[in-house]
């Protein structure tokens, strides 16, 4: 599959800044007022492309090789292989009970796998308890000791490893004002809002430097606004801090945001590793781009080179290499398909629903029973018979998978739907 | 409807001090009637603090009580931490059940199948009387054992699983994770644990009755023995004894409750 | 994780043992003398006696054992009844009172519960005889003397007195947890004062009813105290029997009568439990 930069690639980059925007005026603003305090000697504060995308040469921090673990005979996870480099920003993305939390908790040391190895900076580590690793967990709920204040609770691996207490104080203060809550030390950390508590958590795991900050789904319980502000704030704390961050959400957006790589899991099996742009430009199959976005999944025939077929019409596309007449799984993202008039489409049909959803309308357009979902700027009326028109490189072609065929048109259109009554993932992975 | 409840009431909690009324007042008897007032006296007091027999069955019974609370509370409160660990759900269950018996089960038969117990295994070593202080430990450590577990747990559901979990990630080892960061989560629930523990040893009866040997003699044991026999006001007066004992516990907690809940609001 | 699961077995081991070797091996024991004789040889006798036994009753052949557990289990339920029918608005007074007055009242409920019963027992003995205090008062202001000691009432009044508090806690535990807002939301729906208490408290207070009925009910079943002081020792009960034959080193016949109590006991429990499964939220386990 050859590399395009589409329209999609623009649409891409508008939904990120689109997130973007408002916590970035805020950002500026923060960090001329605040000294860039994580910043360790030698290691630079920029963002280093890692290795898998042909970039700098970068060092291995995490492997997992062939990891496969289960509970109660139910496989969480089947054969995990990854590689995590320094510096990188790695998120682990699917939806709940696809194995993500597993895969960070063998990592962290909580649980051990039952094949394969854990190997850290070239050493192998299954069988080492979480207290002895360099790493540490930004927990979902936080876990804040609520028996100590908030002072304690960010010195306590510091106490652990009996620094003298001056250095514990000047270290925790450090660590105070990077999350922005100075003067916070006596407070209780039970009359902390949810937002302070996730950032004393952050200091709380950042203050040992670890080589590694595991982050189990930390912004789910933030309200959207300062979730917003939080993704932000953490980009910049690990790009400040140099430390590799594995970030674990079922949310998409989250995840495109904020990762160097994006892991998207299903199934308890890596479905794909790549950078933002790569999954949500090229996903591997269905599942991938059903996750990922808003997308149009058809079934197709790949007739020859750069020539496919489905919905009844040939079209031209600038994917190759697949076999003649194979049978293949075609995406098209709602954003990438113009309405024009009927006659000059290459498809045609009747529009079936029109929603206004701010930046643009949704338009559903059902085409020979397939529904079609149609991003655009252009009103249309509901009842109206419209033609679609498709840029070559608008259409993406997957191989067929084991996810072919489950996700269909939008014709029980439930997205948003889903999204809110998705569990918080409380109960993932424990009993 | 308030002044019918108020009256209600306060009728209930008349007919339940009736006879402790009765008993405060009789132990101030001249007389040794223990119905017919004959004058005020504190004879009965004095009598009872020269009574050898039961100052060492008082001994006894807080030397039982406190040694039984503390073997409970450890144990219970590992048990409980356990538990809710635990994975296999037949395992739970069978502990579960376990665990109710001596909480659903009459006394008398708890009492009555440790006794079996203990005399056939005395016999097998040829003891003739096998039971003593020991055989009343068990005893009551026993039925004490459900009560702290139960305590317990419910406060280890609410916390929040991962608390361990992090002290470990910070660096603490598992058992310093637990004394650092789980114990003064479940201490309110180890304490009601060990109170309760302390006060069903101390008060029990039935289980002791039959557990207890001829050698240790526990304080309500000694009282059934003395109401076999005539009573006289000197029961009344250790009676009232134990009652000011026990209101000025109950004040106590409730005031240092007080005191504790003001700092925090 | 093997570390913690090395480490749940190390906490978890002292309490299975001791359950095993202090709770369930004492039960097998019951049931072992239950069916031996004297020598342990295996045998029915002493469970058919409890069957069989008779004994002449004012001039009439009476089942003694079978008798003694109808009369056991008739005034535990007597005794149980009252103790719902005293507590159970006690209890709600309680729970819609003030806190401090709450406390208070909670406080004056605990005081008993941990004075020594049988003293207190003893007291009632001193109130109720013949020439005791109630009677000196009933015929103090006119009314003749009432024979109540060595009666039925009066171990009733001993039952309910001794086990009234473990009634009014768990059903006022219960209700001091309920939401004012439903009792709000139910008037709201158009009932009246009856069918708040009927539709809403009643269902939602069973729990604490049950657990209250099973804490009166399994004491008052088995006492022996109460029916030896207030009951002159002519209303033999089924504890008392235990008791007695425990006294007389009877171990074999006191173990038949025990475990025929706790078989008893075990299907009511479990038919309760039934019972509260379906009809309350799936209660089961304690754990």
């Amino acid at each position: 599959m050859v590399n395009k930069c589409s329209k999609s690639d623009f649409a891409f980059k508008t939904l990120e800044s689109r997130l973007c925007t408002d916590a970035l005026s805020e950002e500026a603003d923060r960090n001329q007022k605040e000294p860039q305090v994580m910043c360790q000697e030698g290691r630079s504060p920029v963002f280093l492309q890692s290795e898998r995308f042909g970039g700098t040469l970068m060092k291995k921090i995490v492997e997992l090789k062939n990891i496969s673990k289960s509970f109660d005979g139910e496989t969480v996870l089947d054969n995990i292989n990854l590689d995590i480099y320094d510096n990188e920003f790695l998120t682990l993305l699917g939806p709940s009970g696809c194995g993500k939390t597993t895969t960070l908790r063998i990592i962290g040391g909580f649980e051990h796998p039952d094949q394969g190895d854990v190997i850290f900076m070239g050493e192998r580590i299954n069988d080492m308890p979480p207290h002895k690793r360099n790493v540490n967990t930004v927990f979902q709920k936080y876990a804040m000791f609520p028996h100590l204040n908030v002072f304690e609770n960010i010195a306590f691996p510091l106490r652990e490893r009996r620094v003298p207490k001056k250095t514990i104080e000047e270290k925790v203060h450090e660590m105070l004002s990077m999350v922005m809550l100075n003067g916070f030390d006596h407070r209780r950390v039970t009359s902390l809002s949810g937002g302070q508590q996730q950032r004393v958590a952050i200091a709380r795991a950042l203050i040992g430097q670890p080589k590694v900050l595991l982050l189990d789904e930390p912004l789910g319980a933030l309200d959207l606004k300062l979730r917003k502000d939080m993704q932000q704030e953490l980009k910049k704390i690990q790009k400040a801090t140099g430390i590799t961050f594995i970030f674990v959400t079922h949310d998409q957006e989250e995840a495109l945001t904020m990762s160097d790589t994006i892991v998207v899991m299903s199934q308890g099996r890596i479905q794909q590793i790549g950078t933002p742009q790569d999954i949500y430009n090229e996903p591997k199959n269905a599942f991938v781009a059903d996750f990922i976005g808003e997308s149009n999944i058809l079934d197709g025939t790949m007739l020859k080179d750069l020539m496919v077929r489905f919905s009844g019409t040939t079209f031209q596309c600038v994917d190759k290499g697949f076999a003649p007449q194979e049978p293949v799984d075609v995406v098209v993202r709602p954003e990438d398909v113009d309405i024009v008039a009927p006659e000059k489409g290459m498809l045609r049909g009747v529009v079936t629903s029109v929603t206004f959803i701010g930046v643009h309308y949704e338009v559903i357009v059902d085409i020979g029973g397939f529904k079609w979902m149609i991003q655009t700027t252009d009103y249309v009326g509901e009842g109206e018979y419209i033609g679609l028109y498709i840029e070559p490189d608008a259409i993406h072609i997957m191989k067929k998978s084991e996810y072919s065929g489950l996700y269909g048109d939008y014709s029980s259109f439930s997205n948003e739907l889903d999204e809110l009554s998705e569990p918080g993932e409380e109960s993932e992975d424990y009993e | 409807m308030k002044t019918t409840s108020r009256i209600y009431t306060a009728l209930v909690f008349i007919f339940l001090f009736a006879p402790i009324a009765i008993l405060l007042v009789f132990s101030f008897n001249e007389s040794k009637s223990l119905s017919v007032f004959g004058g005020f006296s504190i004879k009965w007091y004095r009598e009872l603090l020269h009574d050898e027999a039961t100052l060492e069955s008082v001994r006894n019974t807080l030397l039982l009580a406190v040694s039984a609370m503390v073997i409970s509370t450890v144990m219970g409160t590992a048990a409980a931490v356990g538990i809710q660990k635990l994975r296999s759900k037949w395992l739970r269950t069978a502990l579960s059940t376990a665990t109710d018996i001596p909480m659903t089960n009459p006394d008398i038969i708890t009492g009555i199948s440790l006794m079996l117990m203990f005399v056939f295994v005395g016999r097998l070593f040829g003891l003739a009387n096998s039971l003593s202080f020991w055989t009343m430990l068990i005893a009551h450590v026993t039925f004490c054992l459900p009560y702290v577990i139960l305590q317990v747990l419910p406060r280890l559901r609410q916390m929040d699983p991962s608390l361990p979990e992090a002290a470990q990630d910070l660096g603490c080892p598992p058992l310093r994770a637990f004394f650092k960061v789980v114990l003064p989560e479940i201490r309110p629930g180890i304490v009601t644990g060990a109170i309760m523990a302390f006060t069903l040893s101390l008060d029990d009866f039935v289980i002791s009755y039959f557990t207890s040997g001829a050698g240790f003699q526990t304080l309500p044991v000694r009282i059934y023995n003395m109401t076999k026999k005539t009573v006289t006001p000197k029961m009344y007066a250790l009676a009232t004894i134990i009652f000011f004992v026990i209101l000025a516990l109950l004040l106590i907690s409730n005031l240092t409750d007080q005191n504790k809940k003001k700092p925090n609001q | 994780m093997t570390g913690s699961g090395k480490m749940r077995r190390v906490v978890l081991a002292p309490y299975s043992l001791w359950a095993l070797l202090f709770i369930l091996v004492p039960l097998c024991f019951v049931a072992y003398y239950a069916f031996t004789d004297n020598s342990f040889a295996f045998t029915f006798d002493n469970i058919l006696r409890f069957f069989t036994a008779t004994s002449e009753v004012e001039g009439k052949q009476v089942y003694t054992y079978l008798l003694i557990f109808w009369r056991s289990l008739k005034l535990a339920v007597i005794s149980t009844v009252i103790c719902f029918l005293l507590g159970y608005p006690l209890a709600y007074f309680m729970a819609r009172s003030s806190e401090r007055r709450q406390k208070v009242m909670m406080t004056l409920i605990m005081i008993p519960m941990w004075m020594n019963f049988l003293i207190r027992t003893y007291a009632w003995m001193t109130i109720l005889q013949d020439t005791g205090i109630l009677n000196s008062a009933l015929s103090a202001i006119g009314i003749g003397k009432l024979h109540i000691i060595g009666t039925e009432s009066a171990v009733v009044i001993g039952m309910v007195y001794d086990y009234l508090p473990y009634m009014v806690l768990p059903i006022y535990s219960v209700m001091a947890k309920m939401d004012v807002k439903l009792l709000e939301a139910a008037r709201d729906l158009g009932c009246n004062g009856m069918g708040v208490l009927k539709r809403v408290i009643l269902p939602l207070s069973l729990p604490g009813v049950l657990s209250g009925v099973t804490m009166v009910l399994i004491p008052s079943v088995s006492t022996f105290y109460i029916s030896q002081k207030l009951g002159n020792g002519k209303f033999f009960l089924i504890g008392d029997a235990i008791e007695g034959q425990y006294v007389a080193n009877n171990l074999h016949f006191a173990a038949a009568m025990a475990f025929i109590l706790m078989v008893i006991l075990l299907v009511v429990m479990a038919l309760m439990k039934r019972f509260t499964n379906k009809r309350v939220y799936g209660g089961g386990d304690s754990f």
